[in-house]
Order: C-alpha cells, then structure tokens, then sequence
C-alpha cells in the first residue's frame, strides 16, 4: 500500500525565493507527522504542493499513489489552510452542507452534526460565520476538513487561533484520527502540541529537511537526576541505561534514595538546535 | 455537473444573501421609473417638434430611436457593472482573503470552478439585461407607440456584449488582483464606447482612418460592436434623413456588424475563457 504522503526531491521556488530545496518527506498510514520550523521555512508551501495549491518546480507529491494536486488525490484528502476564510453569509451547516456536495460526500445530516459534535460547534450549526469567533472559525475549518472521512489530513497551523480548551479539542480529536487509521500532517508551531500527539517530527529549515524521526529519537539524553537523603545530584552525559547502576552505587555508599529521573532533551531543545535560533 | 450546479447555487445564494440582488432591483425600478418620465414628455412634446419646411424627419421614429437607444446604453453599463462586480475577485480576490482554498482543494477541478463562477454570471447578467432591454423597449412602445425595427436580436447582442465582459473580467480576475482587474475592466469598457463613438463620427465624415481604427477596435473588443449592431438594428429600415441623422450617433451607426461580428463574439468568449482557464491552472494560490 503506498503511503499516504510520498515527498521526493521536492523543490519550489517563488521568483528569486527557494521556498524548498529538495525535501523528501513521507506519512505512513495511520501516522500523525508534524511539520516544524520558523517562518519562511517552506512549511505551508510543501503543505500546499500536496494539497494541489501550489505546483512545484522540480520533484513530487503523492498522495496515496495519486500525484498531488489530480482529481483522485484531492478525493482522498481533507485540507485546512493556514489563511482561510468561509462565507460570513453562511452558517456552520451550509459550509458544510457546501463541502458535503463538492467533496460527492453522502454523510448528509448525520455527517454535519457528528462532524460539528466533535469540534464542539453543536450549538452553532445554524449561526452565521460572521458571527463567529476566530477560535471557532477554526473548529469550523477543521470539521470541513473532515468531511467526507479522508485517508489524510493536511492542517496547516490548525490551532493558531483556539484557546487552551480548544486546543485540547483539536489534540483529543487528533488523537481519534489516528485510532482509526487517517493519516494526518500536521504544521504547526505549538511544539509541546506536536511532541503530544505526533509519532514522527520534521523539522524544515530554509526549504530543507534539517531533523527527523520519532519525538524519542530525536531527543538527546541530558544525564540522570537522584534525589537521595544526601540532596540532589546530576551525572551528566549518563543515560536511562546507567540509571539503574548509579541508584545501585548511591544505595551501596549508604544514600537513601527517594527519586531518579532520566533527562532528555524536549522537543523545543531538539527544535531550537536545529533551527539554531532562526526565528524568519 | 452537480459541482457546477452547487457552484453556480453557491452564487446565486452569496447575491441573495449579500442584499446585491435587492439594490440591483431597486436601483433598476428606479432607472426604468426615469426611463418611462423621459419617454412621457418627449413624446407629448413630439408634436411642439417642427424641422424646417423643406426637410422631412420621422420626429417619431427619430425620438423612439434616441429613447430605446438610450435605453440600451444604460442597459449595457448596467450590465457591465454587474457582470464586473460578481467576477472581478473570483480567482485572485478570492485566494488573497482566503475564500478560494478551501475550494480548490476539493476534487471539483480548477476548470470546473471557473466554468460554474462563468455560468453563473453569465445566468444573472443576461437575465437581467433581457428584462431591463425588453422592459426599455416595451416602455417607449406603450408610451409613445414605436417600436424598434428588430425587438429581438439588439437585446440578443447586448446580452452578447456582456457575456464578452464577463469572459474578460474572469481572466482579469487570475492574472490581477480585484482592483486591478476593476480599472482594467471599466477602462476596456471606456476604451470601447469611446471607440465605437469614433467609429460614429468617422462614419459621418467619411473619415477612413478613424472608421479603420475603430473597426479594430470592434473586433478587439467585440462587446462594442455587438451593442454597435444593435443600435444599428432598432432603426435598420429607417432611410433618408432620419436615418442618417440617427446613425450620427450617439445613439446608432455600426460599421461592424452582422454574423460576423458575432461568431467572432463567441469565437472571442471562447478564446478568452481558455486563456483564463490556462492561466488558472498555472497559478499558484
């Protein structure tokens, strides 16, 4: 089965700007990817590639086996842009109902209010979206996403506008997708979000791929931390594999031991050695 | 075709709903309303109309003729603005506020979106072209008993001319931003009647040149000439002086006219909407 998202030697560039610069990314079946980097990386551009926005200058796209941007592999994919806006004549249900047709989804009535169930728009189906706040505008992106249950999800900063509980929302919605089986390639830079929900990180820098692999790969091992009767004490460089021998050390030597803690580095210590402090 | 359908019923729904159809309604009540006043005193004043002696002009036919001609001009600029107003943003203004995404993501096809934006324009503009021509026409007959030589085919043609704009106006609205493509749009649309006034002009002085240079104007810009032959038509079998006065203008002439003009106006249309449909294909948005 060919992945849901198949990236090779993509390159685009915009006039003078090299917007990306070769990347090769794929997004298994079932795997929630996030895409990091400041602004200007290329993030939103490979997003757009895919989605069938934007049409690359060199190398490609697939979507489950259907070249970016075709009919079939439109089909297969719910999309939310960074910068969108629906109709402020519309209500939550006719953005939807709009979708339904343009998607040839047959969900009908019980689609739109399960969709708007879970992003918590319940309350809203009939409100117009000039009436809506900015949060949930976006709850409303994300359920036109879903319409029409795509294999892969593109969402390009889906959480820039919500508050906290909205955010939960996205993460435990996120969370379901996977469960059952939608591929999702989530842009964002709410980095403890991604270090949450996502199975694999890319980060992009300057239209390249600079890191990427599992939240657990990328970490590095700080040392381990004991807490013993005597104070707190750090041996740097050792990893969760030395833990058990240095707590067997601290016992031997009369210590008694109240806590151990492995430290590795977070996601935005993986994140800010990458970029190396690059902000645009 | 069930996307372009709920495309076009998007439309539709976005004119209705933005309160465009209800000031378009009113202000064209109003237009006809002015229409009908003007047609009411010029022809009970028709018989205070005396040419010299030795000169012999249809005061009626000549008047009618002015009148439904005036008709058709508002009726044009009417329809101009209307057709520029629904199209000028539909591809660049769309995706500068985030409206066309969404969209295009879907598996509808880029052709497709435009082909329905063009449909439904087209739907709205003619609709409303016809009724107002006709409602034009049908003011100055029952007001002042004349009708023009040929009812159907002008308001046919002024349909026509529209439809051109629209064309242009959608290609406008890729390659330009809203703004862009409105200026553009309107002066095309300036440059046009300007040119079939010259035209009008040349005509009468016999002027070779300036009935060249408005002849490529017409073709150019066919809208012109659509609207040129439909002026021409009102009054196709009024002669003598009468006639020749009317086709001074401003209000008649055409020196481009017939079949040709208007196979080249689909011919036109269709070359337009490729070029649009190209153009957006290629565009990133």
């Amino acid at each position: 089965m060919p992945n849901a998202l198949a990236v090779r030697n993509l390159a685009k560039r915009y006039g003078s700007v090299q917007a990306l610069r070769g990347v090769d990314l794929d997004v298994g079946e079932g795997e929630l990817v996030g895409l990091l980097g400041p602004n200007g990386a290329g993030k939103s551009t490979l997003v757009k590639i895919a989605v069938g926005l934007v049409r690359p200058t060199s190398g490609s796209a697939e979507i489950a086996g259907a070249r970016a941007g075709s009919r079939a592999a439109r089909s297969r994919l719910g999309y939310l842009a960074e910068l969108f806006r629906f109709p402020g004549w519309t209500s939550a249900d006719e953005v939807l109902e709009l979708h339904q047709r343009l998607a040839g989804s047959r969900g009908g009535a019980a689609e739109r209010a399960r969709l708007l169930e879970l992003v918590a728009l319940s309350d809203a189906a009939g409100r117009r979206v000039d009436g809506m706040s900015k949060g949930m505008q976006q709850r409303l992106g994300l359920a036109q996403a879903l319409v029409g249950d795509p294999r892969v999800l593109m969402l390009d900063e889906p959480t820039s506008a919500l508050d906290p509980v909205g955010r939960r929302t996205v993460r435990l919605l996120l969370e379901e997708l996977r469960g059952r089986g939608v591929s999702v390639l989530l842009n964002s830079h709410l980095l403890s979000e991604v270090e949450l929900v996502c199975d694999r990180v890319v980060i992009l820098l300057g239209g390249e791929v600079v890191a990427a692999g599992t939240p657990l790969e990328l970490s590095r091992p700080r040392g381990v931390e004991l807490e013993t009767d005597a104070g707190t004490t750090r041996t740097d460089g050792a990893t969760r594999e030395d833990a058990p021998r240095l707590v067997a050390e601290a016992v031997a030597a009369g210590r008694r031991v109240y806590g151990v803690r492995v430290l590795t580095s977070t996601l935005e210590d993986v994140y800010l050695e990458a970029v190396g402090g690059e902000t645009s | 075709m069930i996307a372009v359908w709920t495309i076009v019923e998007y439309g539709f729904r976005e004119a209705v709903r933005r309160k465009m159809f209800a000031v378009v309604i009113v202000l064209t009540v109003a237009f006809l309303f002015l229409f009908w006043l003007a047609n009411h005193y010029v022809f009970r004043d028709l018989s205070t109309i005396s040419p010299p002696a030795d000169v012999h002009v249809d005061t009626r036919t000549f008047a009618g003729a002015f009148l439904v001609g005036l008709s058709m001009f508002a009726t044009l600029f009417l329809g101009v603005v209307l057709a520029v107003f629904l199209t000028l943003g539909v591809v660049s203004g769309d995706a500068e506020r985030g409206l066309l995404q969404p969209l295009v993501a879907r598996p509808i096809g880029r052709s497709t979106l435009l082909v329905a934006r063009f449909l439904g324009a087209a739907g709205v503009c003619v609709a409303y072209v016809l009724v107002v021509y006709f409602a034009g026409v049908l003011i100055t007959g029952l007001t002042g008993h004349w009708y023009p030589d040929q009812v159907v085919w002008p308001g046919l043609e002024l349909a026509g001319g529209v439809l051109v704009v629209i064309a242009l106006s959608l290609l406008g609205s890729v390659v330009l931003s809203s703004t862009a493509n409105g200026i553009a749009v309107f002066m095309l649309f300036g440059a046009g009647l300007v040119a079939g006034l010259l035209g009008s002009i040349g005509h009468a002085l016999n002027s070779h040149t300036i009935k060249h240079a408005s002849t490529i104007a017409s073709w150019a810009l066919p809208f012109e000439a659509l609207y040129q032959d439909g002026l021409r038509m009102i009054t196709e079998h009024a002669s003598g002086l009468t006639g020749f006065l009317l086709q001074l203008g401003p209000f008649g002439g055409a020196y481009v006219h017939g079949w040709g003009i208007r196979v080249w106006a689909v011919a036109y249309v269709l070359i337009v909407g490729a070029l649009a449909l190209v153009s957006f294909a290629r565009k990133d948005v």
